[in-house]
């Protein structure tokens, strides 16, 4: 690389890059650089320790009354979208206003995914898990429906199928008698896309107000994000660590 | 009485001895075998009498790697099985009495629990009830792209 053509202004973010390069780019010509595209795993390999799948909320872009993620996630899910007190709601639209300044904030609120998840500390069967990297799940083969999770969770993220299920979607089998939430659209991550469908939507409506990554990968555009700009957990007293942060609350 | 009772169960015995000697001929002459709706499966991922015993161990298994580690080999997964067994007459594997699983699970009286969650037909039959993703409309006011 010729240190003569560098602005003086940039030549920390080159040296950055520079160093990065050898870790994970090649040099193609000066100053071009080609960074590895994180690669799929491969359908045998299990998922990785070295992996946290996060998300980043920027609830200054989430538009009030917009609400394409939670539609994106009952389709994906196949989800029937009514919201009543006994059906299934992965993710939900929250009007929060605060009391003293008057400030109104609109959000998506889901599976936190949580570094320490008290859903699976409580759950007797260990049924309620975290996977390798991260995602939280509730495996149906040996949950046996007691819901101790839904009461553990300080995000109400969780829901019990009441009813007999038909016509399920063949990646994302459902039934009744089990405790179910946000798997991050793991069967979308297994395939190596990497999104999830309410992020997809969100970005598909101009929003982008949602953000899926690696946390563990610094080259990732949201660890440069979580690492620029202030992200806050939800109850970040009950210290669990979660993997989904919001922007603007 | 007693007599009487001894009498009885002499011939309760000789009864029970007599069905179940005949039990096995009638297995054997093909009586009430199941008739199974196979599907395309021409040809299965293991050897069929091996699959005949083990298919339950093979899927427990797999259910595990894939559930709690992540591994998605299509080898031995459900999905796989459905997508080759799913009947041409029902679409499914397990809709009818006929239909792949159910054809030997009725027989054998062994009722599966798999269908409650799992889904019975392949994937490119799959319709999602809910609402498209994003609608044309959806795009064209909030200006957004088109995925």
């Amino acid at each position: 690389m010729n240190e003569q053509n560098l602005k003086p202004d940039s030549s920390d973010r080159r040296a950055f890059l520079k160093a990065g390069a050898v870790a994970t780019g090649t040099a193609l010509a000066p100053g071009v650089l080609l960074f590895g595209v994180a690669q799929a795993r491969a359908p045998g390999e299990p998922a990785s320790d070295k992996v946290r799948w996060g998300m980043i909320i920027d609830t200054t872009k989430c538009a009030s009354g917009c609400s394409d993620c939670v539609t994106a996630c009952n389709t994906e899910n196949g989800l029937s979208g009514a919201t009543g007190p006994q059906d299934s709601q992965w993710i939900r639209k929250l009007n929060i206003r605060h009391l003293k300044s008057g400030v109104e904030t609109s959000l998506p609120m889901l599976c936190q995914h949580c570094e320490h998840p008290p859903c699976v500390d409580v759950c007797p069967t260990g049924a309620s898990m975290k996977r390798a990297d991260g995602i939280v799940l509730v495996d149906r083969h040996t949950c046996i429906g007691c819901r101790y999770c839904m009461m553990a969770c300080p995000y109400k993220a969780r829901s019990f199928v009441h009813e007999p299920l038909t016509d399920q979607n063949p990646e994302v089998p459902r039934g009744k008698g089990c405790v179910e939430s946000c798997t991050f659209c793991v069967q979308k991550v297994d395939r190596g896309e990497n999104t999830t469908a309410c992020v997809e939507a969100c970005n598909a409506a101009g929003h982008k107000a949602m953000l899926f990554g690696d946390l563990n990968d610094p080259q990732s555009e949201i660890a440069q994000t979580m690492k620029t700009y202030a992200t806050t957990e939800v109850r970040a007293d009950l210290r669990l660590n979660t993997g989904v942060r919001y922007q603007g609350i | 009485m007693a007599r009487v009772l001894h009498n009885l169960i002499a011939w309760g015995l000789l009864v029970l001895l007599a069905s179940l000697l005949m039990a096995p001929a009638a297995v054997m002459a093909g009586v009430n075998k199941p008739v199974l709706e196979r599907g395309k499966g021409e040809r299965c991922v293991e050897d069929t009498e091996f699959m005949r015993r083990n298919h339950m161990a093979l899927l427990k298994h797999h259910r595990d790697d894939t559930m709690r580690r992540g591994i998605r080999t299509t080898k031995h997964s459900l999905k796989g099985c459905v997508d080759c067994h799913a009947s041409s007459k029902t679409g499914s594997v397990a809709a009818s009495k006929e239909d792949f699983c159910m054809a030997c699970h009725v027989y054998t009286g062994v009722k599966l629990d798999c269908w409650d969650c799992h889904a019975t037909k392949p994937m490119k039959q799959y319709r999602p009830a809910a609402t498209p993703r994003v609608t044309p409309l959806m795009v064209q006011q909030q200006g957004g792209q088109q995925p």
